[in-house]
């Protein structure tokens, strides 16, 4: 579990950040939504520690992340595991040396287990021939997927994922938001997600936090949405004549069925 | 006063980031394997350009010296005393050095920049890696290691460069191995490696920070590789004389 209180950034005088609360549940996946611009990956960047927030603080089951030790906040960030918004894989190193870094660096297991536990991550995203390959000779959605093996690899209990499937055709979009929503329930991980691709908050929101402007407006689950009351809300999902007719006809059978 | 403002602030960050540098590494066997990687992509693949260039600067200088110095009343080994001299005290390290800035400071300055605006480095820090020391000491290391090695085949390439002279007719081989033995000081060719050896320091870990502290896209990363070279160029001047006057 982790929660957000009162957490305010600003670059200059800039706030981009205002004052958000929020609660990332342990073994969901935990949605950030909101328009282009609302702050989701400045949000994202403060949680995880690559930002600093001007003030607020980030509690993960009870450690206060700010006020962690350098060591203290170290070994913390070994049970994170982060896919960025354009992969970040090592362009150096092959697929597979690259889901083995995180092992090389911090697991004492033999050679040999450490090998196994690389190729069981890539063959879980369905990798199991791009081995050799550099991050360079494969797709957008492959890179995705070996950024989440390696993010798996050292079994997190934090995942984060900032954008997992923007630049991708709908349907690898949606084997990717299955891989992550089957790994966050198998391993019990608390994952959060930044999106703004309506399939996948209908399809894995189970926790949805609406950030619009640098202000959490919305907490709750994709069947509320459905029924949320809130103007901006409606205007950031409804925002397309398909889903204007689905929320149409959603509300027409409510209104039958009362 | 502003400039001044700025190159203290940039040292500041500088010795703040080689604080991060020194430290034990996470897990000694990737330090080891990223040490000889960087010796090699920075040292050994330098090789080629050292000895070509030495060779060519050993034999000018030696036909400069013939040129310009040599007379009757001139004993004839002056020649080859003098390239040993300028080969030895100045060339093989300080000038060499000058030249890797170049080709190993941009090197190092725009793979950092790239890693950075990539977000690979922010992705090391995610996984609690400390990335500017898995990055940076195994470069710092790596060229440091080789330097007095270059150094050492950049004399040897100027003296075989100075004897090909002996070709053209200008002096004879004798004449400059007289020269090259002539009160021969073994101190001189312990300043080149000890002076190599902190430039070594100086041109990675200024062009290390220069491309580790990247922000913004390519237009930067390019930026930061030509301050890196600029900058470690001038360092490594200030640094010689400092230690020409120490060390002699
Ligand atoms: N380093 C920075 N300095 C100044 N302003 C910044 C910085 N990083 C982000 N911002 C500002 O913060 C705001 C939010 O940016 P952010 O990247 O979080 O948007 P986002 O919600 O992730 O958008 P997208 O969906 O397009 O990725 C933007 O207006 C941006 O200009
Ligand atoms: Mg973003």
């Amino acid at each position: 579990m982790i929660q957000l209180k009162h957490l305010y950034k600003s670059f200059g005088d800039k706030e981009v950040l205002k004052d958000i609360n929020a609660m990332f549940d342990n073994g969901k996946v935990n949605l950030i939504i909101g328009q282009s611009g609302s702050g989701k990956t400045v949000l994202m960047k403060n949680v995880v520690g690559l930002l600093t927030p001007t003030s607020g603080s980030i509690f993960y089951d009870e450690r206060d992340f700010c006020s962690l030790t350098k060591k203290e906040r170290i070994l913390l960030r070994r049970e994170m595991g982060m896919i960025f918004q354009n992969a970040a894989l090592f362009d150096s190193m092959t697929v597979l040396e690259n889901v083995m870094f995180p092992l090389n660096m911090f697991s004492d297991s033999p050679y040999e287990d450490r090998v196994k536990r690389a190729r069981f991550c890539l063959s879980r995203v369905n990798l199991d021939d791009a081995d050799n390959k550099f991050p360079g000779e494969i797709s957008g959605g492959m890179q995705k997927r070996v950024a989440i093996a390696r993010a798996i690899a050292l079994q997190p209990k934090y995942l984060f994922c900032d954008e997992p499937n923007s630049g991708l055709d709908p349907k690898t979009s949606i084997v990717i938001d299955e891989l992550i929503h089957g790994i966050t329930h198998e391993d019990n991980i608390t994952t959060i997600v930044n999106t703004h691709d309506m399939n996948s908050v209908m399809g894995i929101g189970e926790n949805i936090t609406f950030i619009c402007e640098g202000r959490a407006e919305w907490q709750g689950s994709n069947v509320e949405i459905m029924d949320a009351d809130n103007k901006k809300l409606e205007d950031f999902i409804f925002a397309s004549d398909i889903l204007r007719q689905v929320k149409i006809a959603h509300d027409q059978e409510k209104k039958q069925k009362q | 006063m502003l400039t001044l403002k700025n190159s203290l602030t940039h040292l500041g960050r500088y010795v703040q980031l080689m604080g991060r540098v020194v430290a034990q590494p996470d897990r000694m066997r990737m330090f080891y394997k990223q040490y000889v990687t960087e010796m090699f992509q920075l040292g050994y693949n330098s090789i080629g350009i050292v000895l070509i260039i030495s060779f060519f600067i050993g034999a000018v200088i030696c036909l400069q010296i013939k040129l310009n110095i040599q007379s009757p009343w001139m004993p004839r080994m002056v020649t080859g005393y003098t390239t040993r001299e300028i080969m030895l005290l100045e060339f093989s390290s300080s000038i060499m050095c000058l030249i890797l800035a170049g080709k190993v400071g941009s090197n190092i300055a725009s793979e950092l920049g790239t890693m950075r605006i990539t977000q690979q480095i922010d992705a090391l820090d995610i996984m609690g890696v400390n990335s500017a020391n898995y990055l940076i000491l195994p470069k710092i290391m790596g060229l440091m290691t080789i330097m007095p090695i270059l150094v050492t085949f950049s004399v040897a390439a100027g003296i075989l460069g100075a004897y090909a002279t002996s070709f053209m007719g200008t002096t004879t081989v004798s004449e400059l191995t007289e020269g090259f033995r002539y009160q021969f000081n073994q101190w001189f060719f312990w300043c080149g490696i000890i002076k190599a050896v902190v430039y070594a320091f100086i041109i990675t870990s200024v062009s290390a920070y220069k491309g580790y502290t990247v922000e913004g896209g390519s237009v930067e990363v390019g930026k930061a590789s030509t301050d890196a070279v600029v900058t470690s160029s001038i360092l490594v001047l200030f640094a010689d004389i400092f230690l020409t006057q120490l060390l002699t």
